[in-house]
This record gives structure tokens, C-alpha cells and sequence, in this order.
């Protein structure tokens, strides 16, 4: 651990590649991460399937690249399909667990990551799959930093995404309506907004963002069945950090968890990398129930 | 109206009857539980097709004569879904209702470890081809065989091969990074047994986390350090991440060796990328070992590639040699008593197409070396051991500037 740590102050360029590349897997983080917090603030369901959702993201870029789509055209298709499979997943599963106990939508969309875990690897076999995007990476500082550039593209679009759903939950007439009803939905109702539709839309936007963080994973890494766990607990982690209401602080606390996680398995080893995740979101856990404590003896 | 009934059913008897008295051969049934769905599916369905094909030529070719009397050989399997507990459950469940006295293994040596305390406790005989750890042989199981060379071998190849190449192994730095998992952590153990002898400094030494999605944490070190040799274990997900990785990162070290890259197929995915990089495996179908029902490696795999339309991993070579292990055993014991068979087991010393067959008291096959591959110009050539080498050993791998 400690020749891990004087490796970065003998090779400053190597701390630079290290919160570089944890800055860039933060952004496709955050990009999972912006759907779950929509969800959980509007339908008020944390949503289990979230890796789930990210994987069949990259599963669907990687069977478009088979039948001879180009691997950046998957992206966008990802996205579209993924938004119809939110869709079917809500009228099927979701639009019954909304108004429920939360434990019961837990419960629910837990149910539903297994199913799917279990359909993706029978459809496309547990082999880890990848897709070359033939983007190349970008050197400098002698090689000792590389930065690829698709993970590049994913920092990008990340920060379009969320300047995108800023303005869209501001401004469009459905992002008031989504908002309204994340305030109140009986309220919403009464004001005459369809809040079912505007569920349904909310679930299917997360799955279209998860689609595109999972395209981007399948040309940044590699993807198998079994990798969702992972994503809905890093998405969990920046919800609980940054909030449910506000797109600015969840990009940031994406960008920092990766550059964190990254830095932390570095010096650490990476067989501690999930652990230190874990071990982070109980120490903000713990320090906010502490806050919250110390908030409500103010009141009384 | 009677009568038609009666008809009828002194047609089936005769039917049944003439049925009966044409099939004069018996029927072994071998039970076994693979992993069909879950994590190990594809590396499953290897295991099975192996099993199947070596039944299928031995029904072939006459099934398998014990004492005057000859019998097919027939597998009854279930799908542990590639959970040690539900193995275990599977087991005990082919040994009690369906009556089955023999068993072949499962695929891993996680899925193994969970079913060997049940076989050894009914004592059925089992001969497994997927189960590789060392610890599987250190708890003194007496019904357990296995056809494969034990986990630790692995990458003891490549570390040999760089104390071979330099002049003063002593000097060689070695960067490491295995999964934390039985298989990986067994591998690590037979190198550093080997970077002790050759008095080689390790540099980088990486526990990978089981849901590993990233490597560069490893790989940015191994960069920075530049380490002779690399070694990398981590199932398919490992070798896949790793050659990809290093292309991404151009991480430059003269010589890189990984487990698992023919599963992973990394020279068909990524193509140049895997160049030059080595591979240790357990069998290749270039290897010039034969025998009787198969023929050549080669033969077998060919044959393999025309009944199932992939080529042929070695996953399904071993599983192949597991049941012909166990065919020879029945001829040799002359009975289906279990015991008797267990010691014909233990006894057993023959050459097949995947490499001479013989056991020593633990019950690991002692008589069979691993293999070494180097990707070259996209193909799997075997470099090592020397005897049965189809190319030389491309080394040191360039750096990627000049690639």
C-alpha cells in the first residue's frame, strides 16, 4: 500500500492518469446515476434494476454492431430502444408498486434484475462481450497518461446529458409536469396532469440513460450478464450523496466517486475498490443521520 | 370389443418382448451435474458436449464390456446453475433417486469442492475434468480422480520461460494480478513458488475483485514500473480486460502470459492487440497425442467442430478424457461394484488424445504438462513445453510504437 503511494508522488504523471481516468468512469456513473435519481424523486422507488437496465444498454449496442451498425450509431439506438423497454417495464411491473411501501418497489425491482440477469445470459451466454469502437486514445506526458476517447465521449455527453435534463425538467412542458408530480402527485392530478403518463415517462428517460451509459461501457470496457450489481450501487451511492432534486450534484458526485474509487483502488489494491464504495456511502450515511439529528434538536 | 383389447395388448407384450431380447447390451448410467444457466453456462455447455461426444463414439464403437457383457453408456445430467449449493443438492439427488454409481464432475473447481464431500461420503467414484484447485487433492478425497493438470501449473510455464531467456533470472522484476477467487489465487501460488526458486523481485502483486470491470488501476502501475514479465489471471473477463487494456493503455513489457485467453477468445475479438501475448492452457488440438476411439488431438478436434459447429475448447477435451478414464476402468475391474472400480481408478495409466492419464494417491493426473500458447499473426501457437512446440517463441514482445 505504501509503495503504491510513493509510486504517485515518484511518477507525478501516473496521479495524473489515475483521477483522470477516475474522473471519466465517474461520468458514466453519473449518467446511470441521473435516471435513478428521477426516478427516486418522482416515483419514489429506488430502483434496483438500474445496473440491469445499464447492461442491456450494452447488449443492445453490441448486437447492432453485429448486424454491421457502426458502434457509435449504437449509442443513440441504445438510448431509443431502452427508452420503449422503460416504457414496457413500467406497464408491466412498476405503475403497480408506485404508490406502494418502498420495501415492496425494492423488492419488486430486485425481482426484476435477477429476471433479467437470467434472460441476458440466456439470450447471450455469459461470455463477456465487447465492442471496438476504433477511436484509438489520446497520449501525452511521454504515455504515461492515456486517455481513451471514448471514455472522452462519455465525460462529454454526460455533461450534455445532464445540461440537457436541466433545461428539459425546467423548461418543457413534460419536465414541469414531472416535476409537479414529483412535489405532489395527487396535487399534479387534480391540476389535470395524467401523472400515470408522466411515471411512464420518467421510468422509460432513466432506462434511456441507463442505455447510453451501457453503450459507452460496452466500447469503454467490456459487459456480461452479471455486471449490473455494480452500476445500481454506484448509482445508489451518488443519489444518496448528491440528492434526489438536483442534476448539477449528481454529475459532481459522480465525477468525484470515480476519481475517489479509482485513487482509493490504486493505493489500496482493487480488491478493495467495491469496499471502499461501500465503506464511503456509510460514512455519509452515519454523518448525515448525524446532521439530521443534530437539525431536528434545533427545531424542538 | 374384448378382444380387441386383448389383441392390443398381446401386441404390445410381443412388441416389448421382441425389443427386450434384441437389445442385449446393459446400460451404465453416469450422472452429472454441469452448469448449464448462470455465470459458467458457456464453459457448462463445453463440459456437456464433452461428456456427450466421448459417450456417443464409445456407444459407437460397441459400448464398454464388462467382464462378457457389453454396455452403453448413458449421462444423466441437471443444471446446478452454477451454484456450489444447488451441486451439492443435485448429487446427492443422482445418487439417491436416480441411482446412479458414478459420477463425472462439474465444471470449476468451486462447483467440485461443493460435490466431492458428497460423492466421498456415498462412496461413489467420481472423475472430474473442470476442477483444478490444489486444495481439491489436499483434503484426502479416496473417489476422487481428475484428468487435468492441478491449477498451480498454469503460469509456472512462462515464468520458467523468462528465467530461460535472461541471463540472470535473479534480475527479472515480475508484475502480478490475479482474481480473488480459489483458481486464481492457486495460480499465484505455483508462480511465486517459482519466482522464489529463481530469485525474481515482484513489483506489482493485485488482488482482482470478482466483479472487475476495470484493470487500469494494475495495468497504470505495471506502466509505470516496467516490469519483464506480467502475469494475469482472471477467468475470461481477465484475459479479455487485460489485452484490451493494454492496448488502450500501451503498456509495453516483454513478456505477458494470461489464463483463460482461448475461452475468452482474444485473438478472434481483438486482433492485434493480442499479439505476442501468451496463453496457458491445459490441452491443444496440435499437441501429438492419440488413441484408439478418438484418433489424433487433432482428429478430435476436428470431429468436435463438425458436431458442434465451434472449435474445440479444452474444456471439452478433458471432459472427453474423464469419461474414456472411465470406460477403461469399468473394462478393467471386470464389475460395476463401485470399489472395484474406484481401485481399477486409481490404477489407471493409459494415453488418450488429451495426453497420458495417470493418477498419483491424491488423485490428480501427474503425468500430463500444461501447455503455453503465443498469439501469432492471430493464431494460437503452442511454444511451450519445447517437445511439443509448433513456432518459435516470439520475444520480447515490441514495444507498441513499433507495432
Amino acid at each position: 500500500m505504501l509503495d503504491n503511494l510513493s509510486l504517485l508522488f515518484e511518477f507525478p504523471p501516473v496521479a495524473l492518469d489515475v483521477v483522470l481516468n477516475g474522473l471519466l468512469i465517474g461520468a458514466i456513473f453519473a449518467l446511470a446515476a441521473y435516471g435513478m435519481a428521477l426516478v427516486w424523486g418522482v416515483l419514489n422507488i429506488v430502483n434496483v434494476v438500474q445496473g440491469e437496465l445499464v447492461v442491456l444498454g450494452g447488449y443492445i449496442t453490441f448486437v447492432a454492431v453485429q448486424w454491421g451498425v457502426p458502434p457509435l450509431a449504437g449509442l443513440p439506438l441504445s438510448s431509443a430502444v431502452m427508452f420503449c423497454v422503460g416504457w414496457l417495464i413500467y406497464k408491466a411491473v412498476i405503475f403497480r408498486v408506485v404508490d406502494r411501501d418502498i420495501f415492496i418497489s425494492i423488492l419488486a425491482t430486485f425481482g426484476l434484475s435477477i429476471l433479467i440477469q437470467q434472460l441476458a445470459n440466456a439470450v447471450f451466454g455469459s461470455d463477456v462481450r465487447t465492442v471496438d469502437a476504433d477511436l484509438g486514445s489520446i497520449y501525452f506526458l511521454d504515455g504515461m497518461v492515456t486517455l481513451s476517447v471514448v471514455k472522452l465521449l462519455a465525460f462529454v455527453l454526460a455533461l450534455g446529458a445532464g445540461a440537457a435534463l436541466w433545461f428539459f425538467l425546467g423548461k418543457a412542458r413534460l419536465g414541469q409536469a414531472i416535476r409537479a408530480t414529483a412535489q405532489n402527485p395527487r396535487a399534479a392530478r387534480i391540476l389535470g396532469i395524467d401523472t400515470d403518463r408522466v411515471f411512464a415517462a420518467t421510468y422509460a428517460l432513466n432506462a434511456a440513460l441507463c442505455g447510453a451509459a451501457g453503450s459507452l461501457a460496452v466500447m469503454a470496457w467490456t459487459i456480461h450478464p452479471y455486471l449490473g450489481l455494480p452500476y445500481t450501487i454506484r448509482s445508489f451511492m451518488v443519489v444518496v450523496v448528491a440528492g434526489v432534486g438536483n442534476v448539477g450534484a449528481v454529475i459532481a458526485a459522480g465525477l468525484g466517486l470515480g476519481a475517489l474509487e479509482n485513487v482509493a483502488g490504486f493505493v489500496l489494491g482493487v480488491e478493495f475498490q467495491i469496499a471502499f464504495v461501500f465503506a464511503l456511502m456509510v460514512v455519509i450515511l452515519v454523518w448525515r443521520s448525524i446532521r439530521a439529528a443534530r437539525k431536528r434538536s434545533y427545531l424542538e | 370389443m374384448r378382444s380387441v383389447v386383448t389383441g392390443l395388448a398381446l401386441l404390445l407384450v410381443a412388441a416389448f418382448g421382441g425389443a427386450a431380447s434384441a437389445e442385449e447390451t446393459g446400460v451404465i448410467k453416469l450422472g452429472a451435474a454441469v452448469s448449464l444457466t448462470g455465470k459458467y453456462s458457456s464453459n457448462g455447455q463445453f463440459t456437456k458436449n464433452g461428456y456427450d461426444l466421448a459417450a456417443k463414439l464409445i456407444n459407437e464403437a460397441g459400448g464398454v464390456k464388462v467382464g462378457d457383457k457389453s454396455y452403453r453408456i448413458e449421462i444423466i445430467y441437471y443444471d446446478d446453475e452454477s451454484t456450489p449449493a444447488r451441486g451439492a443438492q443435485l448429487v446427492e439427488r443422482l445418487i439417491q433417486q436416480d441411482g446412479v454409481k458414478f459420477l463425472l464432475g462439474p465444471y470449476s473447481s468451486g462447483l467440485t469442492e461443493a460435490i466431492a464431500p458428497v460423492t466421498e461420503k456415498y462412496g461413489v467414484p467420481m472423475v472430474e475434468a473442470n476442477g483444478a484447485a490444489v486444495s481439491l487433492f489436499r483434503k484426502g478425497y479416496r473417489y476422487l480422480f481428475a484428468v487435468l493438470s492441478t491449477t498451480d501449473q498454469y503460469l509456472r510455464a512462462a515464468v520458467d520461460l523468462a528465467a530461460a531467456l535472461n541471463e540472470d533470472p535473479s534480475k527479472l522484476r515480475v508484475a502480478m494480478a490475479f482474481e480473488n477467487d480459489p483458481f486464481s489465487q492457486d495460480v499465484r501460488e505455483g508462480v511465486l513458488e517459482d519466482i522464489v526458486k529463481h530469485g525474481m523481485k515482484v513489483v506489482v502483486d493485485d488482488k482482482l475483485p470478482p466483479e472487475l470491470n476495470d484493470m487500469s488501476a494494475t495495468l497504470t502501475k505495471a506502466k509505470a514500473l516496467r516490469p519483464d514479465l506480467l502475469l494475469i489471471s482472471g477467468h475470461d473477463k481477465g484475459a479479455a480486460l487485460a489485452v484490451r487494456q493494454m492496448a488502450d493503455q500501451r503498456v509495453n513489457v516483454p513478456m505477458v502470459a494470461l489464463t483463460h485467453c482461448d475461452s475468452a477468445q482474444v485473438a478472434e475479438k481483438f486482433g492485434a492487440a493480442a499479439e505476442y501475448v501468451l496463453c496457458a492452457a491445459q490441452w491443444a488440438s496440435t499437441l501429438k497425442y492419440e488413441d484408439a476411439l478418438f484418433g489424433s488431438a487433432s482428429d478430435y478436434a476436428a470431429l468436435y467442430e463438425a458436431t458442434y459447429n465451434h472449435v474445440a475448447p479444452y474444456q471439452a477435451a478433458e471432459s472427453s478424457a474423464a469419461v474414456q478414464v472411465f470406460a477403461d476402468a469399468f473394462e478393467r475391474a471386470g464389475t460395476l461394484e463401485p470399489d472395484a472400480v474406484r481401485d481399477a481408478l486409481s490404477q489407471t495409466d493409459m494415453q488418450t488424445f488429451y495426453g497420458p492419464i495417470k493418477f498419483d494417491e491424491t488423485g490428480k493426473n501427474v503425468s500430463k504438462p500444461t501447455v503455453l500458447f503465443q498469439i501469432q499473426d492471430g493464431k494460437y501457437v503452442v511454444v511451450y513445453p519445447r517437445e511439443f512446440a509448433e513456432g518459435e517463441l516470439r520475444w520480447p514482445t515490441p514495444p507498441w510504437s513499433e507495432r
